[in-house]
């Protein structure tokens, strides 16, 4: 008789939050890509052994909101030759495929440069439901991770004509019908409301959470209760993905808060919370501020929110987001080339390139409101890393985030390259706080696993996917994090020391909530009413998922 | 790794003298690839094809299985393995191959095209750039405000088109897309848009246009500028405009009172814009102007794209290099630069020393310069007819029609990804399993894992 075939990772420093364990030294025992117990019998030998000794040894990291596929990125990556022509190339091996780089790689080097940073499952935050084809397409072409999006609903006519009828029973098999025709993972309301304003009329959006949408005459207030409590009733892995209303406003932090407060205690993740985070008023400058305390005070006392924090680093970037209000109000502001599209009953994009720098006043309190973020919330499952590449900056920048949190001196030598005026305007400078490595370990693989509901990720105890990561330990943490010893996927070495030794396509995580299926004879009324392509060609089937993984509702179906 | 493993969909069997019906059939002949055609089907035949437009209906009952050797080599019927053995040796020998066409295959095969061309350090083009790819350019150097196409039906108040002559090339654009739906707000349909038109001729589609502005030949980028100049309220010379455009000012001037009055305006354009003098330039006033007047109202443009894939092609080749058309990887990793790796110029150049043709016909369009040099390089056609390009290829495959015989995804001139529905096997190979099997070998000789 064989013996199994196991791989064994030996006596490495480990950090698995979600078991408990904070940097002790443990064997890790893989076999057919999942982690497992040591095998009973003392004298059964791994077959391949990885010595990990002196090692960090954690679970592969978890991108839960970035941007890397479907028609806004690809547009972004269209729109933008000049920016690659300079700096990193990405050459072709006789591994690996060409591709390239700038703000928003080709879709190789997007795989092949997570993994090389020890990430090994991201999500695409932002997709059309009628482009989803496009976004598996890509994804088929993202090598080496395993991926899902989150589908935009937030502007849906669909779900704001159930609203306004006051049909929530219609609303719930909606988003199931939506999920499952699209195999997306879960909803995603982007400035609800305000999308369709601004297919409407000239510079449309809404103002807070009780303007109303015209035609529809409901709120956002009520999009969001009502897709939360939705989401929540079909027991979703991941409910409800929200983009607050107005962005990047001075003094949107009261919109912010208004919106967590509209969940009315439904669980539900605010994303990239640094730019929903601002005093200040009427777009004037001169009073912008940090508004991070109030709205960590709520969150810290309202475990049924999470948050990732959208970082921003300094450098250049490009903007993209289905919010087209805020595409075009950036454009205005920065003056550059601007791309926009609508998109029928469903949602809109915006696209721009931006520049942040640390000499602006108001880049440089982004930067610090997005630190503020890591440091104030308490419990660390409720804040994730995000640079919401590639808005604030690029998922590349995840080791100097890391530094920032892990290293307060360097924090403050880099605060003082700012205006001073930051130092009245946010409180960065007084926060004394450092992360330990196990809170590394939540905010950037156990927290998003246990907010995603993927039972199978983000953790190292027997039946885990095989998906981790091992570092070598450094006194700079940027230094440690930015080129890992080993990278795990599925149980096979894909990476050592940045070079790729293997790779593979990765699988699609999706959901398949069940639903009401009398509902669909309505939804298909209105579909052929009002779309432009056919009913029958509109849900995505199997073969566009190179290897689907459903993930179960919370209720375990 | 493997690439564009997507399996594309066989057709449902066909029994002998028995009709069969394929519902929501998508038809590629042009942009507007409706995805609504039912389909008749007897043996290997098409016999009816319900809601195609005239030009639909002759691409789909006009279809059958030509009766030629899948593979030739030099002419000759060859075996498909000689072929592929002898293709991916062309490839592999040459110092610059390059791989051209694209916009008649479905994504799934355009996919693997890629690939070859980045495996053998080669370039890749697309027939993007000799139609659309001055509008390509315009788009990145201001970007683009745009709409997919039901939004035009639901909401366009007020359809432009420059340069472009749906009647002729898009048949069913005003029907399913831009003039005769009744859209959610816009419950009258036609009653409730208007329809303008400008060309340098009056076409076909002049009869549908509420207002016919005939300019004068070459003086598209003066007729926008003066609208960019009115949608600005900047003073204008009246004579001069008139001398320049050919036009009226009080013309520009009450269509300007009109595109700021309306709710949603759309600019359709087409290669009446774009392929005439100052090409790039043009769409790059149409671009701007279509931005500037967001400060009215709500604007957006479209280019009528034509071949039915050729938006899916620049998908595939961006997402997959970085960059839509033109992309050459002789240093190992992606460059652009339009009018050096573009397929005119790497022919009339003599740079290329071997190519590979897909569903293309450059023997038959392009510039004799760069026909007599293809003429003088070992070269791969794959097409599903015999072309001039075929005839003198040094392997020519002849491959089953994407739509008709095989199944895939296509891109609507919209970028929405909409999958086809084959109606009928063929006993051709498709281009995809064409490309697999050449990429086998390719790496093999290579020595790619
Ligand atoms: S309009 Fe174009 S896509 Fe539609 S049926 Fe006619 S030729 Fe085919
Ligand atoms: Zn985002």
């Amino acid at each position: 008789m064989t013996s199994p075939d196991y791989t064994k990772i030996s006596q490495g420093i480990v950090y698995d939050p979600r078991n408990g364990i904070d940097g002790e030294i443990r064997d890790i025992w893989i076999l057919d890509g999942r982690v497992v117990d040591p095998p009973a019998d003392p004298s059964v030998r791994a077959s391949k052994t990885i010595d990990a000794s002196g090692l960090v040894v954690m679970p592969g990291g978890i991108d839960m909101h970035c941007h890397i596929a479907g028609p806004k990125v690809n547009v972004a990556r269209k729109m933008r030759p000049e920016e690659k022509r300079r700096g990193e190339q990405m050459p072709r091996t006789n591994i690996t495929h060409s591709g390239s780089m700038g703000s928003v790689p080709s879709t190789f080097a997007t795989g092949y440069k997570y993994a090389a940073l020890g990430y090994t499952t991201a999500f695409d935050a932002a997709i059309p439901p009628i482009a989803a084809r496009h976004a598996h397409e890509e994804f088929e072409d993202t090598p080496c991770i395993d991926k899902g999006f989150y589908v935009l609903m937030g502007n849906n006519h669909y779900v704001m004509q159930s609203l306004m009828n006051n049909e929530p029973h219609k609303l719930k098999a909606f988003i199931a019908w939506l999920l499952t025709s699209t195999k997306g993972f879960a909803p995603k309301l982007v400035n609800p409301g305000g999308v369709e304003v601004w297919k409407s009329k000239q510079a449309g959006n809404v103002s807070g959470l009780d303007t109303k949408v015209d035609h529809f005459g409901v709120t956002p207030r009520q999009i969001i209760c009502g897709v939360a409590q939705a989401a929540a009733e079909l027991a979703l892995p991941h409910p409800v993905h929200i983009h607050c209303n107005n962005l990047g406003m001075p003094g949107n932090w009261e919109t912010t808060l208004e919106t967590m407060r509209a969940l009315n205690g439904y669980r539900g993740h605010i994303t990239h919370i640094q730019f929903h985070s601002y005093g200040g008023g009427n777009g004037d400058e001169n009073t912008f501020n940090s508004k991070v305390i109030p709205l960590v005070e709520y969150v810290n006392s309202h475990p049924n929110i999470t948050v990732d924090v959208g970082q921003v680093l300094f450098g250049e970037t490009t903007s993209m987001t289905g919010d087209g209000p805020l595409g075009y109000f950036l454009s205005k502001v920065y003056g550059g080339k601007w791309f926009s599209s609508d998109t029928e009953m469903e949602s809109g994009c915006g696209i721009t390139p931006i520049k942040y720098r640390n000499k602006s006043l108001v880049h440089a309190l982004q930067w610090a409101i997005g630190l503020e973020w890591y440091l104030l919330v308490k419990d660390p499952w409720q804040v994730v890393m995000s640079t919401d590449h590639p808005n604030g900056g690029s998922f590349l920048a995840y080791p100097q985030i890391i530094r920032f949190l892990m290293d307060k001196t360097y924090r403050r030598d880099v605060l003082k390259t700012c205006p001073p005026a930051i130092l009245e305007r946010s409180t960065l400078w007084e926060i004394d706080r450092e992360y330990t490595l196990n809170e590394i370990a939540i905010i950037t693989r156990a927290g998003p696993a246990r907010i995603l509901g993927l039972n199978n990720k983000g953790h190292l105890g027997a039946g885990a996917d095989a998906d981790i990561t091992i570092y070598t330990p450094h006194e700079n943490k940027e230094v440690m994090f930015e080129m890992p010893r080993v990278v795990i996927k599925s149980g096979r070495v894909l990476v050592e020391q940045g070079d790729i030794r293997e790779t593979l396509i990765g699988k699609t995580l999706h959901v398949q909530p069940s639903y009401d299926l009398d509902v669909e004879t309505d939804i298909q009324e209105w579909f052929e009413k009002y779309y432009s392509i056919s009913w029958r060609n509109y849900p995505v089937d199997l073969s566009y998922l190179y290897e689907s993984c459903v993930i179960p509702t919370r209720r375990g179906s | 790794m493997t690439s564009g493993s997507t399996q594309a969909h066989a057709p449902t069997p066909t029994i002998p003298g028995e009709l069969k019906v394929i519902h929501d059939a998508t038809c590629t002949f042009c942009g507007c690839v409706c995805d609504d055609i039912e389909l008749t089907v007897k043996d290997d035949h098409i016999i009816e094809a319900k809601r195609a437009c005239a030009l639909g209906k002759s691409w789909f009952l006009n279809h059958s299985v030509e009766d030629r050797p899948s593979c030739t080599i030099d002419g000759n019927p060859a075996s498909l393995e000689q072929g592929y053995d002898r293709a991916a040796q062309i490839l592999t020998n040459g110092k610059y191959p390059i791989c051209y066409g694209l916009s008649d295959s479905p994504c799934e095969a355009q996919r693997v095209a890629v690939s070859i061309v980045d495996w053998i350090n080669g370039t890749i083009d697309t027939t993007t750039s000799v139609c659309h790819g001055p509008s390509g350019m315009a788009f990145q150097g201001v970007g683009e405000v745009t709409c997919s196409l039901g939004e035009v039906a639901n909401r366009g108040d007020m359809i432009l088109f420059w340069g472009s002559n749906p009647a002729e090339s898009h048949p069913r654009h005003f029907t399913k897309y831009s003039l005769m739906p009744k859209g959610m707000f816009l419950p009258n349909g036609r009653k409730d848009r208007t329809c303008v038109i400008v060309d340098v001729r009056r076409t076909k589609s002049a009869k549908a246009a509420d207002i016919f502005i005939q300019i004068k030949p070459k003086k598209d980028f003066e007729a926008l500028w003066t609208l960019r100049a009115l949608a600005k309220g900047i003073e204008l010379d009246p004579d001069l405009v008139h001398r320049e455009t050919g036009v009226e000012f009080s013309v520009w001037s009450d269509l300007m009172d009109r595109m700021k009055a309306c709710k949603f305006g759309v600019i359709f354009f087409g290669m009446g814009l774009t392929m005439t003098r100052g090409k790039h330039v043009n769409s790059e006033a149409l671009l701007a102007l279509t931005r500037d007047m967001n400060a009215h109202t709500r604007f957006v443009a479209k280019p009528n794209r034509g071949h039915g894939n050729v938006t899916g092609a620049d998908n595939v080749v961006s997402w997959r290099t970085g960059y839509p058309f033109g992309v050459n990887h002789a240093r190992g990793y992606p460059r652009f630069n339009p009018g050096e790796y573009t397929t005119s110029d790497t022919l009339a150049n003599r740079e290329a020393d071997c190519a590979m043709m897909i569903a293309c016909d450059p023997m038959a369009n392009f510039s004799q310069p760069a026909r007599e040099h293809l003429a003088t390089i070992p070269y791969i056609a794959l097409d599903t007819k015999e072309t001039p390009t075929t005839r003198s290829a040094a392997v020519a495959f002849a491959v089953a029609t994407y739509g008709i015989n095989t199944g895939g995804t296509v891109y609507r001139m919209d970028d929405v990804p909409i999958p086809l529905r084959p109606a009928f096997a063929s006993p051709h190979p498709s281009d995809y399993d064409v490309l697999t099997a050449i990429e086998v070998r390719v790496k093999k000789i290579l020595g790619i894992t």
